[in-house]
């Protein structure tokens, strides 16, 4: 039976593990080749890594970490921040990531996604999207797309956005609530909702997790096919194992012993 | 007659050739390969896949991107050193490649070692098939070896290999689909080995500790 994943995602900030609370006050928490091996050995599915301040102080992904965390690590490897063009994604690529995480680029310029899509395959194009509640009624379904690692809105209706970037050849929506992301409140279940009913590709539900009971939620409620935490896992307050005992028990399919 | 023992030195180790025909990102399964010991080269060159001791067939993305195999001589040279009883794994698009052929690109033959096309999934499920999914293992298969019945890996395809014969371990999405052939010298695995943690690395080890 297909399982749920649980991803542990790793922000970076100059090159170390950083995890901030609605996407500020960052706390250090680790290297993230050491971080992302722990996670592995703990029973991660997949290792997200975020390099969170690229696009806001304009500059690359950084390749060497990407690289040391690539070379040991035999799950599924996601590399985000940075990433503007086909050139750009070609050395994250070649660093050793297995996928690539594109967010403000393909806003700005979605004919990315199939340029990247064609050369590197539809399985590793994620197209992330940071989304936030609006109450006004600007934007239809209620959650606005924002980018800069959150910094700017852009008018968007993530739905829409979401079965736009689908069509345009994504492999995989990474899809953050910002309003949840770091409080430990839990995901945000109708977001994910309306974006997995949307798209037939999988949605990575993103922001929020905080115990066991908001995963099961979030696959049960929120239809997501994975779900994505970073703080719970480095500081300790779940190991992924434990977590995944306890989805087991409420009958989440979860690959577990692995 | 008896003299004193000679260490012979020891044989150089089996070269496996991973072939690269443009599909995608081979760095993943070459370093797994590389993290296993073993003396692998990627190669786009068909006198390289003639003279390797062993094939490995990789690929990603869509049906057609196998084409590239047919314009460069690299056909030839995988179909030689298969008949010639190397092993040869086809990974994901590689073992597709096996079969007669894929919906996926109707005008595009494979290799036919295996009978059937590839199809897409049924519409009761998502499409495509990404994440960990588990095996029904076949007892007996060298590629298997030491793997759990239950064993997870890791899939992400969009269309699937039927039931054959050959097939060597199952898995059900939708509908129940080869996940693992395996016929003499010849294997295949839809899921990605090199992403599939231990259970992965073990089946690459078995490939690589095969008799070439």
């Amino acid at each position: 039976m297909l399982t749920k994943r649980i991803i542990a995602c790793l922000d970076m900030d100059g090159g170390r593990v950083v995890k901030g609370v609605q996407f500020v006050n960052l706390r250090d928490a680790g290297d993230p080749a050491e971080c992302a091996a722990a996670h592995a050995r703990d029973g991660a599915d997949e290792i997200v890594l975020l390099d969170i301040t690229a696009t806001s102080d304009k500059r690359k992904t950084m390749l060497g970490v990407v690289a040391r965390t690539a070379r040991c690590l035999f799950v599924p490897f996601t590399v985000g921040g940075g990433i503007r063009d086909l050139a750009d994604a070609a050395a994250v690529f070649e660093a050793g990531a297995d996928k690539i995480a594109i967010n403000s680029a393909a806003v700005k310029d979605p004919a990315l996604i199939g340029q990247i899509a064609a050369r590197f395959g539809s399985q590793a194009v994620v197209v992330a999207i940071d989304a936030r509640r609006v109450s006004n009624g600007s934007i239809k379904n209620g959650f606005e797309v924002f980018v800069a690692g959150g910094r700017t809105p852009t008018r968007r209706d993530a739905l829409e956005w979401a079965r736009e970037a689908a069509a345009c050849g994504a492999g995989e929506i990474l899809l953050t609530s910002m309003d949840r992301d770091g409080t430990k409140a839990g995901f945000d279940c109708e977001l994910t909702q309306l974006v997995a009913d949307a798209v037939s590709i999988p949605v990575i539900a993103s922001g929020g997790a905080g115990s066991p009971q908001h995963f099961i939620d979030v696959f049960r409620d929120g239809r997501a096919d994975a779900a994505l935490a970073a703080s719970i896992f480095h500081f300790g307050l779940e190991n992924i194992g434990q977590l995944k005992r306890e989805l087991q028990g409420a009958h989440v399919p979860v690959r577990w012993p692995c | 007659m008896t003299g004193p023992k000679t260490i012979a030195p020891l044989p150089a180790a089996p070269k496996i050739a991973i072939v690269d025909y443009g599909a995608g990102n081979l760095k993943s399964v070459k370093k797994a390969f590389d993290y296993l010991g073993a003396n692998v080269v990627v190669t786009s060159e068909p006198d390289v896949v003639v003279r390797a001791d062993k094939i490995v067939l990789p690929g990603v993305g869509h049906f057609s991107a196998l084409g590239a195999l047919d314009n460069t001589g690299l056909r030839e040279a995988v179909l030689r050193g298969a008949r010639s009883g190397k092993p040869f794994l086809g990974i994901c698009l590689g073992m597709q490649w096996l079969f007669e052929g894929s919906d996926e690109a109707p005008e595009l033959a494979g290799a036919g070692v295996f009978a059937g096309r590839c199809r897409a999934f049924p519409s009761s499920v998502k499409s495509p098939h990404v994440g960990w999914n588990s095996l029904t293992v076949r007892k007996g298969s060298r590629l298997l070896r030491d793997i759990a019945p239950e064993s997870f890996v890791y899939f992400t395809h969009s269309f699937q290999a039927p039931m054959v014969s050959a097939t060597a371990a199952e898995t059900d999405y939708g509908t129940k689909f080869s996940a693992v052939v395996e016929q003499g010298n010849i294997f295949g695995v839809q899921f990605h080995p090199e992403k599939s943690w231990n259970v992965g690395l073990r089946m690459l080890k078995n490939f690589c500790d095969l008799d070439s």
